[in-house]
């Protein structure tokens, strides 16, 4: 009944190969066939971002994607995150400058931040707010995700 | 040493959040686990003829399927005990849950919900509040429903629900002085009707629950509850053992908000699954799910009446209120509670009546959300403050401080402001924010061609913050033990649901012991390991768990110094702990090495450990069964002033700025109380301008993000935040609680800015551009708001 596909591609830097059912998403297939479950569900349609990974560099709502996509690509997800230039930088300031509350959006923000920083080498809190547009926090208010991001992007 | 209060502290458990590391309840797996699903009504209010779930027995991977005739002996839940879990013979809202399932996995236990029959007989459909109050609407709990056969726990403890001859779930009645009198000293009077829409709280982690019976019938459950304790009872009284039979993990919990403060169908319904199936059952919720079965910030229609002399005092204020209770009874239907003290001791009111109804309806039912009813109550009083202040010529800052309390003063509801920094917050955010001169700028625009209008708009807010007593304790306990090496294990009953509590236990700790943060752990997530605790609401972590902890570390320091001074030959008093050491409190010279003083305690003829407990119970009272008491044993407040822009061609309102003061008695962790205010600005700006849970006919039309509005980064205003150290006397270092308190005043702030800016007063929420561009062409909300007597 479930058609399955054999995949291979690189994930946080590492060969990985598994079969994975033709109707599964990159989020699933994350969180479930690979135990990396810092990559969070938050609404299953690509409205929230909290399941945003990194895709050949670009970020992507995993929870959209299906998991046979990516066969061939590079894939980066938060526990990844720290052989990115920035990651490190970013988990140090996220936690400096209070952009953690209950926290379950963070992984997103996050790797959403760390491709944007990429694309917009020391943005400014305006054009921070803009990548951040569609990453959904419900306790900080933003403004230190986007400190925390801004300093970042200024060192 | 430093000290570690009022410092920019990291929270600890920021660098595995920020790393993937944490494990949130949606990522945790027991062994042989398996996952539930809930089937729902299709129904708005029918009696249910009949379900058919042979079909969805037979699908392969299906372990079980349950309705309320496999469990004779569940027990209604709730705040009013009127909610079975599984519906017996009628459904009274969409999200009513009448089957479910346990399967290998939720894919599998999907495919089983479509597969089992359920026929109705439609009933007539209430869906208004008011309409529910007139003779002869349908009624929504006629009959009693519950368990026939399940045993009584203890006396008096309900097995079934009685029903309801009408549709009335709840009414509070306060009353202080004659608002006849008030009435006869007044120069103005002013009436007001306001009405409040539905919310909802959006947690970023979607509902679930994992339940596990060993042989012995011992229920394990991880929840993301916010009042471990007091479930304990409550499942044990629904399952009909022992409260000591049941063991509640919390995992890092996404988000609360107030909506973990009860218990809702599901759990109960995983709960019946595990036993049933002798298998751990995951019951996780999908995103349309938790708009669709979630609690919600409930509508409320509020008649507000006041008057004030002719210089500016009041004299009275009446209020009435109709709330939408929705099928069944959750904390929402006592938010009047919380509402009426703002009513009658914001400001100083001689003469105050209030009374409220909450109805049945066919609608979603109302749950506890951030500020509780507080920021209805807020929205209402302060955007009447302005008209009142209009009405006789008074600038509305003026009016205001004329009427703030003031430290020492005890309302006629019995509430005592030991501490109380509403003036100073008046001052401080209207000073900061340019209040008066921009409002007199802007007011003097609003005729003018430019299309794009600005304005500024003043509100205050008072909550409880000193934890609330409303139950019969309001404490929490703390255990402390200082290990061989001198670390601290902080072992609180306060839970942590992301703001914060854990970082600010510990430093209240360690502030007291003279140790670094690093060499604290804190325990806080399991009941059969951490002391009692009421649970995270009102506000009231900081204060009430911060106090125990304080408590539980002054012990363990006495114990110290005690046996530093009977090996060293110093006074007590002349010693204390100062960076992992105890030293002379006069020269700093160290005497012991706190690790190696307390190794030889351990190992000395007498053998003592370095433990302690403490139990914290505020000072505060019980209400009296008028509402009269002082309930909280401190009381925050604070001012914030909207500044915002309004394109009168479009009808699209901006949040720009939010100036605020808040008076928090002391600030702890400033890094953790600006995330708190900045994030309670930000739910504030989403209930005032963009969010809105569309019910209509029963139905929520916007069970999605698409929909349903959050505020988004590139919308979020600046914020200037001053805090109001008021240093209360009973407070941990001074500190009140401030978890609540930035989202009340946001709406009333901005509705009196816009106001500022167009000269049109709204007193709908939210302030949409269609509400708002219909208003400026003369086309208010439906007047007919007339609340039944």
């Amino acid at each position: 009944m479930h058609a399955r596909a054999e995949i291979e591609f690189t994930l946080n830097g590492v060969r990985t190969r598994l079969t994975v059912p033709a109707e599964m998403s990159a989020l699933n297939m994350l969180r479930e066939e690979l135990d990396l479950t810092g990559t969070k569900y938050g609404c299953g349609e690509g409205e929230c971002g909290a399941c945003t990974i990194l895709v050949d560099g670009v970020t992507v709502n995993s929870c959209l994607m299906f998991a046979v996509d990516c066969d061939g690509r590079e894939v980066v997800t938060i526990e990844g995150l720290a052989s990115a230039a920035n990651g490190e930088a970013l988990r140090r300031s996220f936690t400096d400058y209070g952009a953690v509350q209950c926290g379950f959006c963070t992984p997103g923000m996050m790797v959403q931040a760390s491709h944007w920083l990429e694309k917009h080498p020391g943005a400014d809190a305006e054009t921070i707010k803009r990548g951040l547009e569609g990453n959904l926090c419900r306790c900080t208010g933003y403004r230190k995700i986007i400190e925390a991001i801004e300093k970042v992007g200024s060192e | 040493m430093e000290s570690l209060i009022g410092k920019r502290i990291p929270k600890l458990d920021a660098p595995d959040k920020a790393s993937g590391k944490t494990r949130y309840i949606h990522d945790i797996d027991l062994p042989g686990e398996l996952h539930a699903k809930i089937l729902r009504s299709t129904q708005v209010h029918a009696k249910i003829r009949s379900i058919d779930t042979s079909a969805a027995k037979k699908l392969p991977g299906v372990h079980a399927v349950i309705t309320a005739a496999d469990v004779p002996w569940q027990r209604p839940i709730g705040v009013a005990k009127d909610h079975l879990p599984l519906k017996t013979d009628r459904v009274r809202s969409l999200r009513d849950e009448i089957a479910a399932v346990a399967a290998d996995s939720a894919e599998i236990a999907e495919a089983a919900l479509k597969l089992i029959r359920v026929e109705y007989e439609p009933l007539p459909v209430l869906t208004d509040a008011l309409e529910a109050l007139k003779p002869g609407a349908p009624l929504i709990h006629p009959e009693p429903h519950g368990a026939n056969d399940s045993p009584k726990l203890k006396p008096g403890a309900p097995v079934a629900f009685a029903g309801k001859p009408d549709n009335i779930a709840m009414t509070f009645d306060y009353q202080q002085g004659d608002v006849a009198q008030g009435e006869r000293e007044s120069c103005i009077v002013v009436e007001d009707v306001f009405r409040l829409h539905y919310v909802t709280h959006c947690c970023m982690g979607v509902s679930g629950v994992i339940a596990d019976f060993d042989p012995g019938g011992n229920l394990l459950l991880y929840s993301n509850t916010q009042v471990p304790f007091l479930h304990k009872r409550e499942f044990a009284e629904l399952l009909g053992i022992d409260p000591g039979r049941i063991r509640i993990i919390q995992p890092p919990i996404g988000g609360g908000f107030g909506s973990k403060l009860d218990i809702y169908p599901f759990e109960p319904i995983a709960i019946f699954l595990a036993r049933i199936t002798k298998r751990p059952v995951k019951l996780l919720f999908t995103r349309e799910e938790e708009f669709l079965a979630s609690p919600t910030r409930q509508p409320v229609l509020l008649k507000l009446r006041s008057g004030c002399t002719r210089d500016g005092a009041l004299t009275f204020r009446t209020v009435e209120t109709v709330h939408d209770n929705g099928a069944y009874t959750s904390w929402g239907a006592t938010t009047p509670f919380v509402m009426m003290q703002t009513v009658s001791s914001l400001y100083r009111v001689p003469h105050c009546k209030y009374h409220t109804k909450a109805v049945y309806t066919n609608n979603p039912y109302a749950g506890s959300f951030r500020g509780y009813g507080n920021l209805q109550a807020t929205f209402a009083v302060e955007a009447h403050m302005d008209r009142l202040a209009d009405a006789i010529g008074m600038d509305p800052l003026e009016f205001r401080l004329k009427n703030a309390q003031a430290p020492g003063e005890v309302t006629p509801q019995g509430m005592h402001f030991k501490t109380c920094g509403l003036r100073e917050c008046l001052a401080t955010a209207a000073e900061r924010s340019g209040y008066t001169e921009k409002r007199r700028a802007y007011a003097a625009k609003q005729s003018s061609a430019d299309p794009v209008k600005r304005g500024v708009g003043i509100a205050s807010m008072l909550h409880v913050g000193g934890g609330a007593k409303i139950y019969p304790s309001d404490g929490c306990g703390t255990i402390l033990k200082i290990d061989d090496f001198a670390h601290v294990t902080l072992i609180t009953g306060a839970s942590e649901i992301g703001q914060g509590s854990e970082t600010v236990l510990s430093q209240l700790v360690c502030e007291e012991l003279g140790l670094p943060l690093s060499a604290v752990t804190v325990v806080n997530n399991d009941t059969d390991i951490t002391p009692w605790d009421v649970g995270v609401h009102a506000s009231r972590t900081t204060f009430i768990a911060g106090n125990s902890a304080i408590g539980a570390a002054r012990k363990a320091k006495a114990k110290i110094l005690g046996a530093a001074a009977a090996k060293s030959g110093h006074a007590t008093e002349a010693l204390e702990m100062r960076g992992g050491q105890v030293v002379l409190k006069a020269s700093g010279e160290a005497v012991f090495e706190l690790g190696k003083l307390i190794r030889s305690l351990h190992f000395s003829d007498k053998a003592e450990l370095v433990m302690t407990t403490f139990y914290y119970e505020p000072p505060s009272k019980h209400q009296d069964k008028h509402f009269k008491g002082d309930v909280s044993a401190a009381y925050a407040w604070a001012t914030q002033v909207a500044e915002v822009e309004v394109d009168t061609r479009t009808g699209i309102a901006r949040l720009l700025r939010i100036t605020g003061a808040h008076d928090v008695g002391r600030v702890i962790n400033r890094l953790g109380i600006e995330g708190q205010v900045e994030g309670g600005i930000v739910m504030g700006q989403g209930y005032a301008l963009t969010e809105n849970l569309q019910v209509e006919a029963g139905a929520i039309r916007n069970p999605n993000f698409r929909d349903y509005k959050l505020v988004t980064a590139p919308e979020m205003p600046e914020m200037d935040i001053s805090f109001i150290e008021t240093m209360d006397g009973e407070g941990p270092q001074g500190a009140k609680g401030v978890g609540e308190a930035p989202a009340i005043c946001v709406a009333a702030a901005v509705a009196n800015a816009i106001e500022n800016a167009t000269g049109v007063r709204i007193t709908s929420l939210p302030f949409t551009p269609e509400r708002v561009y219909r208003a400026l062409h003369g086309e208010l909300d439906p007047p007919a708001w007339s609340i039944a007597a």
